[in-house]
């Protein structure tokens, strides 16, 4: 197994240490959890499953909350399409 | 004179004045502004955390969940997918079910997909979320959003920040004789009078956000829209006098000289 990995987090490349823990990344980031969604592979995650879910190569993370917002157009999460080796789930 | 309380889905909210969180020019001002408008519902947006920038502040570090009703909304969503994985993540993010769904079918107007809106309801409410919608000033698209249980619906007055008032007031009349759940009006208030109007015309709650955070001061703005709500709310409530071509008077003639 290599010792390093090539994940996407919130759309941007990124290194990490194989089989780190979603928890260690938010850590890492310095991102804390109680706040936050993440989507694994289009996957929504519980919190508790934030220490228990390993990463590896080609994942891809997106680190989500809340910010100032009443109407307006903004679209900057990735499309679901675009996602790697899962198939969107309306289909 | 004393209001019942707005019920939707079970819960009760004091305020009957919702307002938005974007556009502010800091977090400090969005306190402000909510704080002025006395609202216990404010929405927010599902986005990216800045994660090359940790030194951002998050919004909820100034608006206590505990204190205010978070709804997250699905604003810039133009698919019906996207709309749902927005209210997903927002429900992932936040504590409650609570979603402002919204589906845009075009970029300038950004009126609601309404076709969009209702598929997307329908996949949501099955999942256990409760589905505030933004709509259009639609009665038939709004019954069927009730029909397909909705608890509330929310139909706007103008396109979103556009400021033009209530364009259609007919049809919201309508709607609020057709469909028998709260009506929020969302969205295109302007100024203090417009909020007025749609609580005057019977309207349960008004939305709103360039309003205020677009206006010069928006606290004072946010203050003055606490009591147009109030104040169109009381009159609904009081009861307005016919519309009459002459004049009746108002002092008596006896006594006269």
């Amino acid at each position: 197994m290599n010792q390093f990995c090539q994940i996407q987090v919130n759309g941007e490349a990124r290194t990490a240490r194989s089989g780190i823990t979603v928890a260690d990344l938010l850590r890492e980031i310095e991102v804390k959890p109680d706040r936050v969604a993440v989507e694994l592979n289009l996957e929504i995650l519980d919190r508790q499953e934030f220490d228990r879910r390993n990463l590896s190569e080609g994942d891809r993370i997106e680190i989500i909350s809340f910010i100032g917002g009443g109407s307006r157009e903004l679209s900057v999460i990735s499309s679901q399409f675009s996602a790697r080796g899962r198939k969107n789930s309306f289909s | 004179m004393q209001d019942e309380r707005l019920i939707i889905a079970g819960r009760e909210f004091r305020s009957r004045l919702w307002v938005g969180t974007g556009k502010y020019k800091d977090f400090v001002e969005t306190q402000k502004a909510i704080e002025a408008s006395g609202a216990d519902v404010v929405t927010v947006a599902v986005r990216r955390v800045n994660i090359t920038d940790r030194s951002k502040e998050n919004l909820l570090d100034y608006l206590d969940p505990k204190k205010y009703t978070i709804l997250p909304n699905t604003a810039g969503c133009y698919t019906v997918e996207d709309a749902v994985r927005y209210a997903r993540l927002g429900r992932a993010a936040g504590v409650s079910d609570l979603v402002k769904l919204e589906v845009i079918g075009d970029e300038r107007t950004l009126f609601p997909d309404t076709a969009g809106l209702i598929e997307a309801a329908k996949i949501l409410i099955k999942e256990g979320f409760i589905v505030l919608p933004y709509t259009n000033d639609d009665p038939v698209v709004a019954k069927k959003l009730v029909d397909i249980g909705c608890p509330a619906v929310m139909p706007l007055a103008a396109p979103i920040g556009s400021g033009l008032g209530i364009r259609n007031p007919y049809n919201l009349k309508i709607i609020l004789e057709t469909v028998k759940v709260p009506v929020i009006v969302d969205a295109g208030v302007g100024t203090a009078s417009d909020a007025a109007l749609a609580m005057e015309y019977g309207a349960d709650a008004v939305l709103m956000n360039t309003a205020i955070a677009g206006a010069k001061d928006p606290i004072a703005m946010a203050e003055a829209m606490k009591y147009a709500v109030e104040a169109g709310r009381l009159a609904f409530k009081a009861g307005r006098i016919p519309r009459k071509l002459y004049a009746t008077a108002s002092s008596p003639i006896e006594g006269m000289l």
